[in-house]
């Protein structure tokens, strides 16, 4: 087997990307969708955690303690207008969310 | 040799538990996926030399977020199936289509980085055992103010959450 290179990092990086937007594009409930939106955070993680590696430089690691806090924050607003909106529509479903459509 | 069978298993259940996570009819199966796929991520960090990020994931993410997520899923009753209903005008196909673009994107960018002479990287070592004062020196040091913004951003966010669920709102 060949040693493993940032690279392999890179495409396992990029797979779980793909996953992520094939989510955000194909699922109707909204809380996958923002799942889907952690798993896309997690990719760019490996990434940067690999790039750290190349480099052998930490700012990285310290870059995806960044990206762990926006995604906590990012999870506490998304999750509490879900639920603001439950209580005024009483769904989840983002095709009957068309309250701001053009 | 055991690095990149580590390496392989763990990739491996991070993309198959990515997929469920996508692919799971039920909501409360998919963050069961999530919480699974967020320890065998924290796994991959372990086997990259960074046990901080490993910790983090760990208690934020599996611990923290996705209690977050669990909550809200409780707290929603979803008596109809959310994908029950589908807008006439939305266009299923045309979402696979883009996420496709994007893979043939990355896969190109992929294949170039392979037929470059760049390809040539060298393999990973994990950085030494003082990673984690490494990555606190630097988060105290150069990257102060930031440390600080997030914390506020971390605050802005916690009151925006409990006035967004509010009841009367």
């Amino acid at each position: 087997m060949t040693p493993i290179t940032p690279a392999h990092y890179m495409v396992l990086s990029a797979a779980l990307f793909i996953i992520g937007v094939i989510g955000v594009m194909t699922r109707r409930n909204i809380i996958v969708i923002l799942m889907s939106i952690e798993l896309m955070l997690n990719a760019v993680n490996i990434n940067l955690v690999a790039f750290s590696q190349l480099w052998q430089n930490a700012v990285g690691q310290v870059f995806v303690v960044f990206v762990v806090c926006v995604a906590a924050a990012e999870a506490a607003v998304g999750l509490g207008i879900i639920l603001a909106f439950y209580r005024n529509k009483e769904t989840v479903n983002i095709d009957e969310m068309s309250l701001m459509r053009w | 040799m055991g690095q990149a069978l580590a390496f392989y298993t763990l990739a491996a259940f991070i993309l198959g538990f990515g997929v469920l996570v996508v692919t799971a009819r039920s909501t409360v199966h998919s963050i069961v996926f999530l919480v699974a796929d967020f320890l065998f991520i924290a796994g991959l960090y372990v086997l990259m030399g960074a046990p901080f990020l490993a910790a983090i994931q760990v208690v934020v993410y599996a611990g923290g977020i996705v209690v977050l997520y669990l909550f809200v899923v409780m707290l929603v009753n979803l008596k109809r199936p959310p994908e029950a209903h589908q807008d006439r005008r939305r266009r299923g196909r045309l979402g696979m289509v883009v996420a496709l673009v994007v893979l043939v994107e990355l896969a190109a960018i992929a294949a170039y980085k392979y037929v470059s002479p760049a390809a040539g990287l060298p393999p990973v070592t994990p950085m030494g055992p003082d990673n984690v004062a490494q990555v606190g020196m630097i988060l105290y040091t150069d990257y102060l103010i930031p440390f600080e913004l997030a914390s506020i951003l971390l605050l802005v966010a916690m009151v925006g959450a409990i006035i967004l669920a509010r009841r009367d709102l």
